[in-house]
């Protein structure tokens, strides 16, 4: 199913993070298709969210690059030398990439329609009604449309998180990422959201998925990279490394997990 | 409490226990309402009081003049604090140490002197600075006012109320945005918004639940410590106009009886309006579309158990059984 064209849609090479002194990222290399579902698993500690954060520029990038459909991420390469964006050149590369959070963030103020037209409307300047149309379709295909009205303090953690995948899908990014997307949840609420990132996924969107969800990855994933102590321990199809892991901490934590 | 009852169970037998007496509390109601009614009788007897001077002047024109002065200063010097605040509450958040560090000496100033103080300063701000003009530092001058003429009276009164306030509410912003998560200013940067946009449409609409109950607090408060606008000397407010006709007529009690009256009415006027404003900002936490409340579900639940009428209306809000 992976579509292969020249580049990578998303690449990202020798990204290291430091909090401090703190070496969190320790030289990550990782390749994204187009239409491709990358998932990342590993101990948590191991880095796996901050290097998605550094996707999107939540988190800044202390060494490498990143670059999302050949543009870098963050800066302006002028002749070599790596000149900061400005606050607003990074708020428009963020916008063709939807993230989605453990924690849902959807805005308790606004209803679920509401949290999904805001930035259709005062992002990208979409007409009320337009937006409106296309909210409801998201609500209908990630099955909410009859709690349109509804404020998130009034929704399950499984529905926010499904308004809330709909609210990144309304910029219509070229790249969805999920931040442990299921973690917050509780159990018997999993599988809704799952089944929603697996039409996603089937639907062509390139996603990068940091989660715990093995079988997830094994039912839809392209690519697993196991990540630990800040490095990519192991990559490769999905089958082939849950099968048959290479790396002995691979096995140590799949062996824990499975 | 959602009952999935499908057949018939027999009916259940309430436990009825007999409650626990508490004397105590029969005891200091009876000495509360005791006190209450002893009151409300000298109330009536006590000539003193002079219930017809009360009634003379509660509608006097001075007064009502007074009523609309304080009104008025009550009301600019909020616009002015509240404009100010947002203003050193963003301030004090700025990457810009300059910016940050002149926002806390603000607040250290005018927090850190009375406003009785402040009041008598604006007031002889003339005499300070006789001219105001506009020009280059030690160069040529465009154009020079007298002071006074700008500075009047009302607006020395609104600017040393206004500033004064303005350090206080400075802070009660500042907890409003901290007190909002984290997250959100992320899911918002997350779309691409700008640093404007999640100020003023996701942060401070929600920060506001957290900043009306003590800015409303403090506007009761401003409505009272406008009466020391005197010091200014502002002559014109509800105090100042009481307190005139009572040295006029020699009654000091019944003219502190109508401001009273006037101070209470406004406030109690204020609290309605604050209660609309915090079930404004409160949409989507404290305060869920009432819409949705199934009164029916809410009556059959409490029919079933007197205890779950207890149960807040909240829950009664979700007909689905799949919401927490």
């Amino acid at each position: 199913m992976t579509i292969t064209t020249e580049t990578p849609l998303v690449r990202i090479e020798g990204l290291h993070k430091f909090y401090g002194q703190h070496h969190v990222l320790r030289g990550i290399d990782l390749e994204v298709n187009r239409g491709e579902v990358s998932v990342v698993i590993g101990p948590s500690g191991s880095g796996k969210s901050t290097m998605l954060r550094c996707v999107n520029l939540l988190e800044t990038i202390s060494a490498g690059r990143i670059s999302v459909d050949g543009q870098l991420i963050g800066y302006r390469d002028v002749k070599g030398r790596l000149h900061d964006l400005k606050t607003k050149e990074i708020a428009a590369q963020r916008r063709e990439i939807g993230m989605v959070f453990q924690r849902f963030n959807l805005f308790p103020h606004k209803t679920a329609l509401y949290n999904i037209m805001e930035a259709p409307v005062h992002v990208k300047g979409q007409s009320r009604d337009a937006a409106r149309k296309r909210a409801m379709e998201l609500l209908d295909r990630v099955g909410l449309a009859d709690h349109a009205g509804h404020y998130p303090s009034q929704l399950s953690g499984g529905q926010q998180q499904r308004v809330a995948i709909a609210r990144a899908l309304a910029m219509d990014p070229e790249l969805m990422l999920f931040d442990e997307p299921t973690s917050a949840l509780d159990p018997e609420l999993v599988g809704d959201v799952l089944n929603v990132m697996k039409d996603l996924a089937r639907s062509g969107m390139t996603m990068i998925v940091v989660t715990h969800e093995i079988g997830f990855a094994r039912e839809v994933g392209d690519r697993l990279t196991f990540m630990d102590g800040g490095v990519v321990v192991e990559s490769g199809d999905p089958q082939e490394v849950l099968a048959n892991p290479q790396h002995p901490r691979t096995k140590e934590f799949l062996s824990r997990v499975l | 409490m959602d009952s999935h009852q499908e057949k018939p169970e027999a009916p259940v037998v309430l436990n009825n226990p007999v409650p626990v007496r508490h004397p105590g509390r029969w005891i200091s109601a009876i000495i509360i309402l005791g006190v209450l009614a002893l009151f409300l009788q000298s109330l009536v007897t006590n000539p003193n009081f002079r219930w017809d001077i009360v009634g003379t002047y509660i509608l006097d024109t001075k007064v009502v003049q007074g009523v609309g002065w304080t009104l008025l200063l009550t009301v600019a010097s909020m616009v002015l604090a509240i404009v100010l605040a947002i203003l050193l509450a963003f301030m004090r958040q700025s990457e810009n140490p300059v910016f940050r560090w002149s926002s806390w000496a603000w607040v250290w100033f005018f927090r850190g002197t009375p406003v009785y103080t402040q009041l008598v300063f604006w007031g002889l701000i003339a005499v300070l600075y006789p001219k105001i003009t506009a020009g280059i530092p030690f160069g040529p001058e465009w154009f020079a006012v007298d002071t006074s003429t700008v500075i009047t009276t009302t607006a020395a009164a609104i600017l040393g109320l206004g500033l004064n306030e303005s350090a206080y509410l400075a802070e009660i912003f500042r907890a409003g945005l901290k007190s909002v998560d984290r997250g959100q200013e992320e899911a918002a940067e997350a779309l691409g918004m700008g640093k404007t946009k999640i100020m003023w449409r996701i942060i401070l609409p929600q920060a506001m639940r957290v900043i009306v109950p003590p800015t409303g607090n403090e506007t009761i408060g401003m409505l009272k410590t406008t009466s020391l606008v005197l010091a200014v000397p502002f002559t014109l407010d509800l105090t100042f106009a009481t307190n005139t006709l009572a040295n006029r007529t020699y009654l000091p009690v019944p003219l502190l009886i109508v401001a009273a009256i006037w101070y209470l009415v406004i406030t109690s006027l204020l609290m309605v309006g604050q209660h609309f404003i915090e079930a404004y900002y409160g949409k989507g936490v404290d305060n869920l579309a009432p819409a949705t409340i199934n009164p029916a579900a809410a009556k059959a639940a409490a029919a079933v158990a007197p205890s779950a009428a207890a149960e807040p209306a909240l829950k009664m809000d979700f007909p689905e059984e799949e919401a927490k």
